[in-house]
């Protein structure tokens, strides 16, 4: 163990650090099941984050907090959705496109709110489970949205796995025309996944404003989006790899800081940028051997479908 | 028109816009630009520079036009961003961040006529580029004599952004002066590598804390370490840094540095309006109220604000220097001898802890 660090803690802290890009991260991956490509995860985040916080605030309440979140990103995705899946606009553009949107908008909505502090996010009582030496710390010290983004990525799993649902979901972001032949409301089905995947995110932002850093600032989120899209990847679009790959770059963020306070001499550099090298090093091994198919990205990634047939 | 008149009347316009400034003659109107590390609404070191372009729209009204860019990264974005206010008309533009150094010179070289002002910078390669920067460690000093006086686990701690001489100078100046009240305090170093990121910010205060610090002082932008040591519900105390963060009186924020750019601004743009800008190099601190001391909050003692706001009113009058011999290095060499103060150079190159930091300044 390095100097004072005690595992327990550093284990619970990075599961509350991995919160916001988890939810964010399983709502792209429905998404990008679906077939799109939405980069606008960021500007839906700080959107959630904004909006989230209004809500709080004016409610009192931190559940409707994340509630308000989840419509707040929801909403944005819903321009992206007109955008992408009606005026058939290029999805790259657009998702970009949304992220700046998001940014200054968030911006403008939250100028009223800076210096204000949301009602707290109490953890959940677990009595005396919690008092439980190792385990009562990493497993029942936390807020009920560390459960819910553990939740989700179970229950998106499960759908995605074994549910008619997610069948056709996956139908649809394998081969559009096909889904559409069969008779499949190729854009509804998109349009939903697109909405989920702006709930989840903003809901990944309200929990970055609500309850890791609880106040409200312009650009608050600080890139956590994109770091969402890269989980995505990195875990070749399954669930439970994305929770993996969160841990995996929340925890090292967390780690390196906890080392630093430990005085630990290790050069933070090297903390700094292993996420980034394990991405590339499961990228590499999983588009060799078994070739690209491992890669496992869903066939109609990022294209437009027009029913013109 | 033609295309031909059209680019003479274009050159004729640049040249009598050129011409005017290269002979340094009064402007009517003036173009006062800003550039940002952060967004202004970081409540923090963009939000007081913002404060200061604020304070010279006031100051000159209708002679003056300001504007900003807030969130450029720094780096290749900035070149850009500083071209394009350059061609834009702005006839000086203030860089506010560190990081932004080769930017502001490369693109100082092609436009000798704008005038430029890099915050905390140190390289004036052309006539055209002046530097300022505030004497952060005299706040520094206070807070940690406030920290060595208040810590109740002899822990401290301060969250660096990146490592450079004025980050640096902080945290020896903060160290020097806890261990000076509290010989037994030891100071926890975290760098988060980044100027804001509440996220990150948030989360290296929560590092600390879980290993025992109990006081922080931070030198990124945001308030979120404040927010995080808000959770302890009074057993963490902090400082507000750049800005007074109010927000957070009377506890966690104790005290506060504030940083006062607009006495600055105002007289500098008032320079290029009448024609009197020349290149400087200004290190501004407590005695010119340039660097300001927020208000010490009841939480502290009234002895420790007694002796705390003593020592701002001696480095105010130049009779005390925050780095006074003797001190020795980390390594336990000498750097200043029994009575000495640190030369200017040493503090703008510094690139050492003090004696009794634990711990090494990345590369």
């Amino acid at each position: 163990m390095f100097g004072g660090i005690d595992p327990g803690l550093l284990i619970a802290s990075l599961m509350v650090a991995s919160v916001p890009i988890i939810l964010a991260a399983i709502g792209e991956l429905v998404v990008e099941r679906a077939g799109v490509l939405n980069l606008g995860v960021e500007g839906m985040m700080i959107m959630g984050a904004v909006c989230g916080f209004i809500m709080a605030v004016q409610t009192g309440s931190a559940v409707l907090g994340f509630v308000g979140g989840a419509l707040g990103g929801a909403a944005l995705s819903l321009i992206f959705a007109l955008l992408t899946q009606f005026l058939l606009a290029n999805q790259v553009a657009s998702g970009l496109a949304l992220t700046l949107f998001g940014l200054g908008l968030s911006s403008l909505l939250g100028q009223g709110f800076v210096g204000i502090r949301p009602p707290a996010t109490a953890a959940l009582p677990f009595g005396a489970l919690a008092e439980i030496p190792f385990l009562g710390r990493v497993l029942f010290g936390h807020d009920w949205v560390v459960y819910l983004s553990i939740a989700s990525v179970a229950a998106t799993w499960w759908v995605l796995r074994s549910t008619r649902l997610g069948l056709i979901l996956r139908a649809v972001g394998e081969n559009h025309d096909a889904a559409h032949a069969l008779g499949y409301k190729v854009r509804r089905i998109r349009v939903l996944a697109i909405l989920f995947g702006g709930a989840m995110a903003g809901m990944g932002g309200a929990y970055v404003s609500l309850v890791r850093v609880p106040q409200w600032t312009d650009g608050i989120t600080a890139g956590a989006g994109w770091i969402a899209l890269a989980i995505v990847v990195f875990a070749a679009w399954r669930p439970w790899r994305a929770l993996i790959g969160a841990y995996l770059f929340g925890g090292i963020s967390v780690l390196q800081l906890n080392l630093q306070a430990a005085g630990a001499r290790i050069p933070v550099e090297y903390l700094s940028m292993s996420p980034y090298l394990i991405t590339i090093l499961v990228l590499v091994i999983m588009s060799s051997g078994k070739g690209k198919a491992a890669l496992n990205a869903p066939a109609s990634l990022g294209q437009t479908f027009h029913a013109s047939r | 028109m033609n295309r031909r008149t059209l680019l003479a009347t274009a050159a004729l316009g640049l040249g009598l816009a050129f011409g005017g400034a290269v002979n340094a003659q009064a402007m009517d109107k003036a173009k006062a630009c800003f550039v940002y590390v952060g967004p202004i609404g970081d409540l923090g070191w963009s939000y007081q520079h913002h404060q200061g372009a604020l304070a010279v729209q006031e100051a000159y009204g209708d002679k003056v036009e300001v504007t900003w860019q807030e969130n450029v990264p720094e780096g290749a974005d900035a070149e850009r961003v500083l071209t394009q206010m350059a061609l834009s008309g702005c006839n000086i533009i203030f860089t506010t961040s560190f990081g932004y150094v080769d930017a502001t010179n490369a693109v100082a070289a092609k436009f000798p006529n704008v005038k430029f002002e890099h915050a905390t910078g140190y390289k004036r390669e052309h006539p055209n580029v002046s530097t300022y920067n505030a004497r952060f460690y005299e706040g520094r000093a206070i807070q940690g004599h406030i920290a060595g006086k208040m810590t109740k686990s002899n822990k401290i701690g301060y969250i660096g952004s990146f490592p450079i001489p004025e980050v640096i100078m902080g945290i020896n100046s903060y160290y020097l002066h806890a261990k000076k009240v509290n010989p037994a305090v030891e100071l926890t170093v975290v760098w988060a590598f980044t100027w804001f990121d509440p996220a990150k910010e948030a989360d290296a205060a929560k590092a600390m804390i879980e290993q025992g610090v109990d006081v922080i002082a931070s030198h990124t932008d945001s308030t979120a370490p404040l927010a995080e040591a808000a959770k302890a519900n009074g057993a963490v105390i902090g400082f507000g840094q750049a800005s007074d963060m109010a927000d957070y009186k009377p506890s966690p924020r104790v005290s506060s540095i504030i940083d006062n750019w607009a006495p600055y601004y105002v007289k500098r743009v008032g320079e290029v309006l009448d024609g009197t800008w020349a290149q400087t190099d200004t290190w501004a601190g407590i005695a010119d109220g340039e660097v300001e001391i927020g208000e010490i909050t009841e939480v502290v003692p009234a002895d420790v604000k007694a002796e705390a706001e003593a020592m701002r009113d001696a480095i105010a009058a130049g009779t005390y220097h925050p780095f006074t011999g003797p001190i020795k290095k980390q390594d336990g060499s000498d750097w200043l001898a029994e009575g000495a103060v640190a030369p200017d150079g040493d503090l703008l190159g510094m690139g050492f802890y003090v004696e009794g930091i634990t711990g090494d300044i990345p590369k």
